[in-house]
């Protein structure tokens, strides 16, 4: 059973977890102060995973593993890659947040939950799907509550645990119809099943709402998307941009291989329920994202619009959909990563996320406030930066399958996204402090936050300039579900 | 392998925006001198590249060079000049270098004064030519795609160019205004581009955002006629067109000078002539289809602009709405579709470029000495500003279109065309050419000549060493071209050849 091909399959998952077990050794031996450098073991050892499962552990064809319930292949591994690229930024950004940083606990449930992210991607199997969503929720819910003593921070814990719950459980009804409908809970079988027409159609459309109604939680689509602001509000800052980065790339990975490999030849039109779930999640999200004050507040209402213009790529249906929801999950982590951590570093300095605490930023760090500028270029989707070509990518794939009006909908609603967007540079770039007097308020940046950040950015215009390479690999993801 | 020159030229300005993001903030005047020197480099090769095609005799695409940048999607980074953008290559190197030399600044010690940008002249200048990139992408891609690319990456540097560096009483509602309607005139011919680009792959089996492959493409006549309209008005939102006009004069008040005179000089023409480029040259019978529509607006813009610049109080909302009514006559040549008009359009981007720019640096000096840019508060510049004056004259010569100057060489094909076309129109359009001779004429008077205001008295110095070369340099081209056609038409003309192939009328 242990082939070599089945272990390096899950090559990545098995070295997080070597590192998670090393963090548990190494924490009771560092003195409180001293615990913050358990993040550069952190960062750096997922850093190694990564350049040990490309080096390594790429795959080949596409293969079926641990008795069929893990599909070795360029989906799951390079949704697995960004994962862990995610992990190992958002570890150098926990580092010097206050109440959080300092304990080692919080490390472990970041790899705990990347095991899990990676998993979704890969997973090709029901039960393993399930428990791949869970092991990445759990500890997420336990990570947005981590500050105890914020209630704010408990009660985004505590939502974001309802919610979850709540929605997971509707998805696992949704996966034991399907196995009771089929007698099968392999993906690929039960796709097989569906070809041959085994089932009646409107039962299965009952079965594809209950399984919206979870994955639609993930991604926060709208109407599922009511946890969002509240919880990356109040949860530790960097936590809010891993949940709205790699945990929203967990669930496109999934929402991608569940309806593109099991439902994509079925009878009855899903993609135009999943178009208009997609018009109104971007419009939803892109107008409630305009009369926001509070800085977390802001991208969370943009997350979900940006998960609207992902949807696009999987309303196409077609190889360069997929392709380009890849690259669109891609430059999303990358973009929103960065402006997660500019938030985190000015938080730190001037302890509050509303607007007001932007007046004079480029000012008082002049890099900062560049940074902030190509992340919030990238969110709008203005080129030399990777949301442009993201977008440009997405919206291509939905003309092609003849979606012009969806296409014309993201269209409006990016100039929406343009305002808000170039707004808050207004308070970064012209607004300037009360005392006017920025040169006495510099903003230092303290060593993980400038090197995730140079980081981030060199990754925000690599990918929107030479695009090429990885929109090969995004496409050799999209090949191997077709 | 060639020397790649054309893709120098666009990358020089990006990368000296990094170079001047790196020098520490408190280095102004290092900031500046490299700032100078990149100017200075663009220009000089980019009138390398004109003289070439000019001396050489050049007639199609030159000076190509092509990498493979997507080959999966057939995106490739393409450049090459041809007759109609070789000049314009030209001109926005002469308007980097002119907006350096202008925002230069200088701090009067003395009298507490300062003139040019002395706010993080670092950032503007790194902005400013992020946005010279874009413009200088736009004129030297043969791709679809990087068009597109580069066409973005000149529009957004606006926003922060005017909103922090801008005219404070306007600056935050006109560079949010500007930065909308230009977003969305693209993102609008974005659609067209894309459904150009599957049908286009669809019918020949080839993918690609090749412009020289869409040429071939041979799109069927609904097709064009359905696409034709949001892609030739997206890209002409740009332009200026009349009813979209509107942004563009807060956007000139608001902005400061340099800006106002890329925004004016070469952005505008960045529309006019994506318009062109994608709309007329890719979707021919769709431009056949429209053409009427496109006169109609186009008369429209030249008579209407002429006029409420007539009555404007404010030099630079006058200079803007003049730019309204000369962008006119640039859509009014277009819209002819012939030989005359396309020439006439092609002279008249460059022509109105420099001249616009000529403008907008002399207003910007008069406004850093004066603050004020209310006409009936200004008089009797000349006196201590002989330079400027004489130098805001040939401009308002050229504008009027006077023979001996640029504007000549261009308005008079442009009216010989649309005549061929619809003589009604030319009849319509030429009020606009008296209208225009008032008010230059009225404001020259007003501005320079007569008694300065109490208020002004002592308070006013002349330009700086810099400003003079800058003026020089804007003058000398117009005089040029003016006396000289033959500097451009020609090659304007091998480019308007090309186009009218593809027209299908030559």
């Amino acid at each position: 059973m242990f082939t070599s091909v089945a272990f390096l399959s899950i090559l990545p998952e098995t070295l997080i977890l070597i590192l998670g077990v090393i963090l548990l050794i190494v924490e009771p031996f560092l003195k409180e102060e001293r615990r913050r450098n358990l993040g550069w073991l952190t960062a750096g050892g997922l850093l190694v995973i990564l350049v040990v499962s490309i080096l390594v552990g790429r795959p080949g064809d596409p293969t079926m593993t641990f008795g069929n319930t893990i599909r070795f292949d360029w989906l799951g591994f390079f949704f697995g890659m960004l994962f862990i690229f995610g992990a190992s930024i958002t570890a150098l950004f926990l580092m010097d947040h206050e109440k959080v940083g300092q304990r080692g606990e919080v490390y472990i449930l970041l790899l705990a939950s990347t095991i899990g992210m990676s998993l979704m991607a890969s997973a090709a199997d029901l039960i393993m799907l399930y428990l791949a969503i869970e092991t990445t929720s759990i500890p997420l819910y336990v990570l947005a509550g981590f500050m105890l003593s914020d209630d704010r921070s408990t009660e985004s814990g505590f939502k974001y645990l309802l919610f979850g719950a709540m929605t997971s459980a509707v998805m696992l009804y949704g996966f034991s119809l399907l196995y009771g409908f089929t007698g099968t809970t392999n993906l690929y079988a039960l796709a097989d099943a569906f070809k041959a027409g085994q089932i009646a159609a409107p039962v299965i459309f009952g079965v594809i709402i209950l399984l919206i109604v979870g994955l639609s939680f993930k991604v926060s689509i709208v109407p599922f998307h009511f946890w969002a602001p509240d919880v990356y509000e109040g949860a530790p800052t960097p936590v809010s941009g891993f949940l709205s980065t790699a945990s929203k790339a967990a669930g496109f990975a999934v929402i991608a291989r569940l309806f593109l490999v099991v439902f994509r030849d079925f009878t009855i039109d899903w993609m135009s329920a999943f178009a208009v779930l997609s018009a109104v999640t971007m419009t939803v999200g892109n107008l409630l994202a305009l009369p926001q004050k509070n800085l977390k507040r802001m991208l969370a209402y943009s997350s979900i619009a940006h998960a609207g213009y992902a949807m696009i790529g999987i309303v196409a249906v077609s190889k360069l959909g997929v392709a380009s929801v890849v690259f669109y999950m891609a430059a999303y982590i990358v973009t929103n990563l960065a402006a997660f951590g500019v938030v985190v570093a000015v938080g730190r300095v001037v302890g509050s996320d509303d607007y007001d605490a932007y007046k004079g930023l480029s000012r008082r760090s002049p890099i900062l406030g560049l940074i902030m500028l190509a992340a919030f270029l990238s969110l709008a989707g203005m080129p030399p930066f990777a949301g442009f070509v993201a977008k440009v990518f997405v919206f291509a794939a939905a003309v092609q399958a003849g979606f012009v009006w969806l296409v014309v909908v993201g269209i409006l609603n990016s100039i929406v996204g343009v305002y808000y967007y170039l707004n808050v540079m207004k308070y970064v770039y012209l607004y300037r402090m009360e005392d006017e007097d920025e040169d006495k308020h510099p903003i230092a940046l303290t060593r993980p936050y400038a090197i995730a950040l140079i980081v981030l950015v060199l990754g925000v215009i690599l990918l929107g300039t030479v695009f090429a390479p990885w929109f090969s690999y995004s496409n050799a993801a999209a090949l191997n579900l077709f | 392998m060639a020397f790649p020159v054309l893709s120098v030229i666009v990358f020089t300005p990006a990368v000296a925006a990094i170079i001047l993001l790196m020098i520490p903030a408190q280095r102004k005047t290092e900031a500046r001198a490299v700032a100078l020197a990149a100017a200075t480099f663009a220009l000089l090769l980019s009138l390398w590249v004109y003289i070439q095609y000019l001396t050489q005799h050049m007639t199609g695409y030159q000076f190509v060079e092509q990498y493979g940048w997507l080959p999966a999607l057939g995106i490739s980074l393409h450049f090459g000049v041809d007759g109609m953008s070789a000049p314009l290559v030209l001109l926005t190197g002469v308007v980097m270098f002119t907006g350096v030399l202008i925002s230069w600044g200088e701090f009067d010690e003395k009298s507490h004064r300062s003139a040019g940008i002395q706010d993080r002249p670092r950032e503007f200048f790194a902005f400013l030519f992020i946005l010279a990139s874009g413009v200088f992408g736009v004129f030297a891609s043969l791709d679809l795609f990087m068009l597109f690319f580069f066409y973005e990456i000149a529009v957004f540097p606006m926003y922060l160019l005017i909103v922090i560096w801008g005219w404070i009483q306007t600056r935050e509602y006109a560079a949010m205004k500007l930065t909308l309607y230009l977003f969305i005139g693209s993102v609008v011919a974005l659609v067209g581009v894309l459904a150009m680009y599957w049908t286009a792959g669809q019918s020949t089996g080839v993918y690609s955002f090749d412009m020289l492959q869409l040429e071939k493409a041979g799109f069927s006549a609904s097709f064009q006629n359905l696409w034709f309209l949001p892609v030739f008005f997206g890209f002409a939102v740009l332009g200026g067109i009349w009813p979209f006009h509107n942004w563009s004069p807060d956007g000139h008040v608001a902005a400061p000078t340099a800006v106002s005179m890329f925004h004016a000089g070469v952005l505008m023409k960045l529309g006019a002539f994506a318009a062109l480029r994608v709309g007329i040259m890719l979707l021919p019978e769709g431009a056949q289809h429209w053409s009427w529509l496109i006169m109609l607006c186009a008369a429209v813009a030249v008579v209407y602009g002429a006029f409420i610049a007539f009555v404007q109080t404010d030099l630079k909302y006058m200079i803007g709405f003049s730019s309204v009514s000369h962008m006119g006559l640039v859509m009014l040549g277009l819209s002819t579709l012939n030989q005359n008009g396309l020439t006439g359009a092609g002279v008249q981007m460059f022509s109105h470029g420099i001249m616009t720019a000529l403008f907008f640096a002399v207003t910007g000096m008069i406004y850093d000495r004066s603050h004020t840019r209310q006409i009936p508060e200004l008089g009797g510049m000349n006196k201590v500003m002989p330079f400027a004056a004489i130098g805001f004259i040939i401009g308002g010569l050229v504008s009027m279109g006077m023979p001996g100057f640029s504007g000549f060489v261009a308005e008079f094909p442009i009216f010989l065309g649309v005549w061929q076309s619809q003589w009604l129109v030319a009849v319509i359009a030429s009020i606009s050419i008296i209208v225009t001779a008032a008010y230059i004429m009225i404001n020259i008077r007003k501005v320079f000549f007569g008694n300065m205001p109490e208020k002004l008295q002592g308070h006013m110095t002349d330009i700086t060493v810099l400003d003079k070369v800058a003026i020089t340099t804007l003058c000398l081209l117009m005089i040029g071209m003016g006396l000289f056609p033959s500097l451009i038409v020609p090659m304007v003309q091998t480019g308007v050849t090309h186009i009218l192939h593809l027209l299908g009328v030559a």
